[in-house]
């Protein structure tokens, strides 16, 4: 049962990877490859218990953060054309930040 | 204290069949998902479809693995990678649909979203 | 003071649980690393209420249950959405007013319109929501007033409703 799921999920990522490569929008792009890497995280994980080695989840926790931390990056590289802009609370820009 | 005895040893018969249940359910929530991404005609209707997968299939799917985790270490990582989902997916689904709204970028409203669909096809 | 405890205290039971080996090296060597992790997140400033919410953690605990019940519900009406095989949708956007002062409450209730499916929230305002929903119906100008109620009693439960903006 569990080679059933990560063929569906295969399934699943091919699906989302032709959302990404034909989105009109460049928002469609980020959004297919967001929901591309929430879809890694739990191949990762299904992967490990496929193959008896549930230590494969350590590298699906550190591929959940590096997507959240991309998903941003992107964003604000396409907003504001750098990553040297400080992203800062209102209240606090006035302060040390 | 016997009754406490069986329960255990019944759960940890029926473990593997709730696990190898589950695994499955989710990850045809994450297919259904993918293919709402790719039906619905505009970028915040896919929005709706992409969190399908961002909410439902993760929890089935953990939930089905913590039924199949050999060690007690293996379920406390799926919950850390499930609370750590929770925290993020509804940030970057807000962020990217306020990046889209910032750059102009109207939806279609009412049946304006059907319409087109047919209009396309 | 409660701000950093309860930091080492979450940093502690994190550590535990991703561990699985507890040698007395291994244990001083994050023992070392959280307190190298509170004194950078002391340094950035972000001790504070929103950093550490400790206080929130019994009021979310109980919000959670009923979040999920909902998240259940909104899952089921878009994966119909999803696989009929007529496209049904009827997307609106609609500004929903938000109760909630304070800026935890009202990012707890803005996360949780995006965590049900069908429901996204867009932009956020001093006080009222911009929320794109696929189905008109299903977001009228009642539809979120018990999540927000509960959000902002998951927050600011315990403490009498304060008066004005703060924080």
């Amino acid at each position: 049962m569990i080679g059933v799921s990560v063929i569906a999920l295969t399934i699943a990522l091919a699906l989302t990877l032709l959302r990404a490569l034909m989105g009109p929008t460049l928002y469609d792009q980020v959004l297919a490859v967001n929901s591309f890497g929430t879809k890694t995280v739990l191949l990762l994980g299904m992967l490990g218990f496929f193959m008896g080695r549930p230590d494969f989840l350590d590298l699906a926790i550190l591929y959940a953060l590096i997507n959240f931390v991309a998903t941003i990056a992107v964003l604000k590289f396409v907003r504001y054309r750098s990553f040297q802009v400080t992203l800062v609370r209102k209240d606090r820009k006035k302060g040390e930040g | 204290m016997e009754i406490w005895q069986d329960f255990v040893q019944g759960f940890e018969v029926l473990r593997p069949w709730f696990g190898g249940a589950l695994c499955p359910l989710g990850a045809t929530l994450a297919v259904i998902g993918s293919i709402g991404s790719l039906r619905f005609p505009d970028f915040y209707t896919r929005l709706h479809a992409a969190s399908v997968t961002d909410t439902g299939a993760v929890t089935v799917m953990l939930v089905g693995m913590a039924f199949l985790s050999p060690h007690w270490l293996v379920f406390s990582k799926l919950i850390v990678i499930w609370v750590f989902l929770f925290l993020t997916g509804p940030t970057a689904s807000h962020a990217i649909a306020n990046a889209a709204h910032t750059a102009g970028l109207q939806p279609l409203i009412g049946a304006e979203a059907t319409a087109e669909k047919i209009e396309v096809d | 003071m409660g701000y950093v405890i309860s930091l080492i205290l979450a940093l502690i039971g994190f550590w535990l649980g991703l561990s699985g080996h507890y040698t007395p090296l291994l244990l001083s060597l994050g023992g070392v690393s959280i307190l190298l992790a509170v004194i950078l997140s002391a340094r950035l400033d972000i001790l504070d209420r929103e950093g550490a919410p400790y206080f929130a953690a019994f009021g979310i605990a109980l919000y959670l249950p009923w979040l999920l019940r909902e998240i259940f519900r909104a899952n089921v009406e878009v994966i119909r959405a999803c696989l009929r095989a007529d496209l049904d949708i009827n997307p609106a956007l609609v500004k929903v007013k938000t109760k909630s002062d304070s800026d935890l409450a009202k990012t707890l209730f803005a996360n949780s319109i995006t965590l049900t499916p069908g429901t996204v929230t867009i932009e956020v305002e001093p006080n009222r929501l911009l929320v794109h929903a696929l189905y008109e119906d299903a977001a009228g100008p009642m539809a979120f007033a018990e999540m927000d109620e509960r959000s902002c009693r998951a927050i600011d439960g315990h403490r009498a409703k304060p008066k004005g903006p703060q924080s």
